[in-house]
This record gives structure tokens, sequence and C-alpha cells, in this order.
């Protein structure tokens, strides 16, 4: 792999940009590899770069049933951060903060992750007792958080409705200094070139039909492009995983719905950091292209329609300008729905499987992308040692048995509530 | 949109509605002691890329409980009925 730098950008000029190489080779599939990660997503791509990085592990593919990036990495909000509550949550997503803050150089790509500072505002004098509470909890594991009183909020983002007419008149806020966002592609891409470059095969049009078996141990995996076979399998496909792992016979405490996600025409630089609303469902930010990127509720049934309902585009419009009047003329450039698996307490899953040989990644509600570098690095643990990292202990399949879920959102065993 | 045709109120705007979830999770008994099919009533869901029986309720019509047949991967109703004609 040739490594990008200043140096690489001023030969490349001399010859004309003619001589860039592709970033990563187009494989197609070997027999057999040490590993299989199914799943060309940010989550798959990382599992891969992590096994060969971390663990030494590079007879592995990446079998994406279309293209890299073309999945719900591509599809998301582009929000960072780690502004959790419960235990398990706050360390997993701190240390993929972490990871973000190191990404760039760790890939030689630049992911532009953008440390914007995330502000959700609180309505209520009760609401900023509970945002304290979670940054009290914040800060005892080790995570910036700061309450902003009405006035500090007016001065960071004097843009939204502070007149005496608000619906839900703003108190405060929490901050997050060290949130924010990245390029989705870029991470896609990043993650993709970094592995192959390790000697992982990323294999794109290859769609995962079904398992080879030997026994009761899954050893294959059976693909659009014939058998392929595995030491170990594991399953990066959110979205999709109740679909592929009822092939392998595993029923999942998993419901997909489709949220959307909008863009608007581009804006002179408006807003500076990621804006969520505490009294609705809708979160803000400006793209470097100028546009508003924001999103709001599931449209709430389930559906692998990838393609959202115009209820809900209502529904954020309105919440979009209850918090944000001056945008009430801005035009929506397009919107588009992306397909999550969602567990009954809006936590991930992130396990071995009952079935020998098969490890499990999905489950990640509408939570994915900012957790990409962590879900990668721990499961390529996983697959690596067959065991949980410690940082997903939490994340097991058998906490809905044993009643230890993780429901941050306090909606109860609902997926669609999440 | 999706339109769902209420037995009651006739064709109307899904928005009308509140989902109410997988239908076909079946409730033990009461008296089930066994903590495995409670488990699976509250949690495990069949998730289907195809046809799938699912409860609404007319929130802001008739305020029935509706059981929908929708294909979840093009929102296509095969059919709308009274909850309460539902087989047990």
């Amino acid at each position: 792999m040739a490594r990008y730098s200043a140096f690489s950008i001023f030969r490349n000029a001399l010859s004309g940009q003619k001589n860039w190489r592709r970033a990563w080779r187009a494989a197609e599939p070997k027999p057999a590899y040490d590993v299989i990660v199914v799943g060309g997503g940010g989550h798959g791509l990382a599992t891969a770069f992590y096994l060969a990085e971390n663990h030494g592990i590079r007879n592995v593919a990446v079998l994406e049933k279309g293209y890299v990036g073309g999945g719900n990495v591509g599809r998301n909000t582009t929000v960072i951060r780690s502004n959790y509550l419960l235990d398990g949550n706050t360390q997993f997503y701190e240390f993929s903060v972490k990871l973000w803050e190191g990404l760039s150089r760790a890939l030689n790509f630049n992911v532009m992750f953008s440390q914007r500072g995330q502000i959700v505002t609180a309505h209520s004098a009760d609401q900023l007792d509970t945002f304290s509470h979670r940054a009290n909890i914040m800060r005892l594991n080790g995570i910036d958080a700061d309450i902003l009183d009405r006035d500090a909020v007016r001065r960071l983002v004097p843009y939204l409705d502070f007149s005496e007419t608000a619906r839900f008149p703003i108190h405060g806020a929490i901050l997050q200094g060290r949130a924010g966002t990245a390029r989705h592609d870029a991470v896609a891409w990043g993650y993709a070139r970094a592995a192959d470059g390790h000697g992982v095969d990323i294999i794109q049009n290859c769609e995962v039909t079904g398992f080879v078996r030997n026994g009761e141990r899954i050893v294959g995996v059976e693909t659009s492009k014939g058998r392929i076979g595995a030491g170990k399998v594991g399953l990066a496909v959110a979205g999709h995983t109740s679909l592929l792992a009822a092939e392998a016979g595993l029923e999942l405490p998993i419901e997909s719905h489709v949220l959307q996600a909008f863009v608007t025409e581009p804006l002179k630089p408006l807003v500076d950091h990621v804006v969520a609303y505490g009294a609705d469902h809708f979160y803000v930010s400006q793209s470097d292209k100028g546009g508003l990127v924001f999103g709001g509720n599931l449209d709430g049934y389930n559906s692998y329609a990838q393609r959202g309902n115009l209820g809900v585009v209502r529904e954020v419009a309105e919440a979009a300008i209850a918090l944000m009047p001056c945008i009430s003329r801005v035009r929506l450039l397009r919107h588009w729905g992306g397909v999550m698996d969602m567990t009954p307490d809006a936590s991930p899953i992130i396990c071995p499987t009952p079935i020998e040989g098969l490890y499990l990644n999905g489950g990640w509600c509408y939570g994915g992308f900012k957790a990409t570098p962590a879900s990668g690095w721990c499961f390529a643990h996983m697959l690596a040692t067959g065991k949980p990292h410690p940082l997903t202990a939490a994340y097991a399949l058998d906490r809905f048995r044993t009643g230890h879920t993780l429901d941050e959102a306090g909606a109860g065993p609902s997926a669609w509530l999440q | 949109m999706l339109r769902i045709d209420c037995p009651c109120c006739g064709p109307r705007d899904h928005d009308e509605f509140r989902y109410g979830g997988d239908a076909s999770a079946v409730r033990p008994a009461h008296d089930d002691p066994d903590p495995e099919a409670w488990y699976r009533y509250v949690y495990v869901r069949k998730n289907p890329a195809g046809l799938h029986r699912e409860f609404w309720q007319h929130v802001t019509g008739c305020r029935q409980w509706l059981v929908i047949e929708r294909d979840t991967r093009n929102h296509a109703i095969a059919s709308v009925g009274f909850t309460r004609n539902m087989p047990a």
C-alpha cells in the first residue's frame, strides 16, 4: 500500500495525477479463510483491519453484498459522541471516541474527524437535573461533560429559539466538547484501504446466502460467488442481522426499522456544533459542504424498505423549526432511509452465538456509526480469542434472559419505541 | 404514505394510527412458570422480510385495535381486521 503524505501529493501532481494507485484491490474469493467477516460496512471493515493490526490474523475476507460504503455506514448522520449514562455503554463509547481521536493517523487516511462538540438542550429544570446526573456519571468515567445554563447556551448557539414565544423554552444544556462528526464514507474507505494493506481480501458484490456446516459447527458460507470455507464467521450486517442469523437457525431479539436522515441546501456557516433538541427527537450538524444534516425519530414500524414515510419528514421539520425558527425557509435537498437493527433495549449485541464458529455483531439501533472503531476493535478481539472483549461484556445476547438489559432510552422491550 | 383501510372508518392515513408491534408473538399462560417462554414472548421476534402480522390502533379515529398483514419490503397491506376477531 502506497502511503499518503504531502510528498505523495507533490509527486503525483508532477505526473499529472495519473499514477495514484487504487485504494484497495478488487479481490476474488480464495477457497478458504481463517476468518470471514460478513458485511463490508464500517464495522466489518474495522473488524478486518484490527484482526490484522492487533492480532496478526491476515488470512481474512470481508464479504459485501453491494459495494463498500453502500449500506448504513453511508446512510447515517455522522455524529460521534460518548455522552452515555449506563455502565457498559459509557466505557465502550468513550473507548470509541479515543480511537476516533487517533483514527486518521492510524489508517493513514483523513476521516475528517471534527470535534466540534455536542450540545443537548434541556427544556425544564427536571431535565437539566437528569443531564447533571449524566454529566456526573460521564466525569466519573473520565469523559468530558459540562452543564450550561440558559445564558451560556445562548452565547454558544444564539440561533436557537430563545424568544418569549418558544413552545419549549431552553433552560440549559449538556455539552460534550470532544463529541463531533466524521466523514462517514472516508471511514469505510480508510478502513478498507488499511485492511487491504494488511492483506485482507475485500470482496464486493458477494452476497452471503447461507452457511456451510460440519456437524453443528459453521465452517464456511454460501455466497453468490460460490462456497467459501472459514475457520470463524463474524456477522456485521446491521439492518439485516436477523435475516442472516435466521439462515444459521438463530432467532434474535431484533426488529428492523427505518430511520430517515435529511440534508438541506448548502448554507453559509451557521451550526458550529452538533445540536440535539431535548424536547423532541431532532439533532443537527452542518457538513463541510454547508448542508445541514439532521435526523429524528424512527418511522416506527418494521421495515426493510430503505425508504421512509412523509409523516416523519413532517415531524422532523416541525421539531427543526421549533428549535431553529431561522431555518424555516431552507429547502431540503434530499432525505433517505436506512434499515436499523433495533434491539429491545437500544443497546447492541456483540457476542459469540450458541452456534460454534459463528459470532455476532449487530443490534446497533441508530448508534452504530460512532461505535465503528471500538466495535471493530472488540469484535476482532472476540474473533481472534473466542471470548468477548471486556468492553463488550455487557452486550451479550443472554442479557435479555437474565434481566441485565442496558435500556439507555428507558423505553422498555418495544423496539420501535427505542 | 401508508393507507390503512380501517374496518370502521374506511381508508385513512397511517399517521392516525399507533403501531403496536408484532401480532404473532403469543403470550404464555398467566401462570406459566417457564422463563424461556416469557423471554421469547417479550423479546424474540421473527422480523421477516415479507408479510408481517402486526397490531395498529386507530388512535385518532375509532380507537379500535386492528391486526394488519403488511409486507415489510414495500408496505403493501394484504389484510386488515379487528384484533378481537383474531383467532386465539
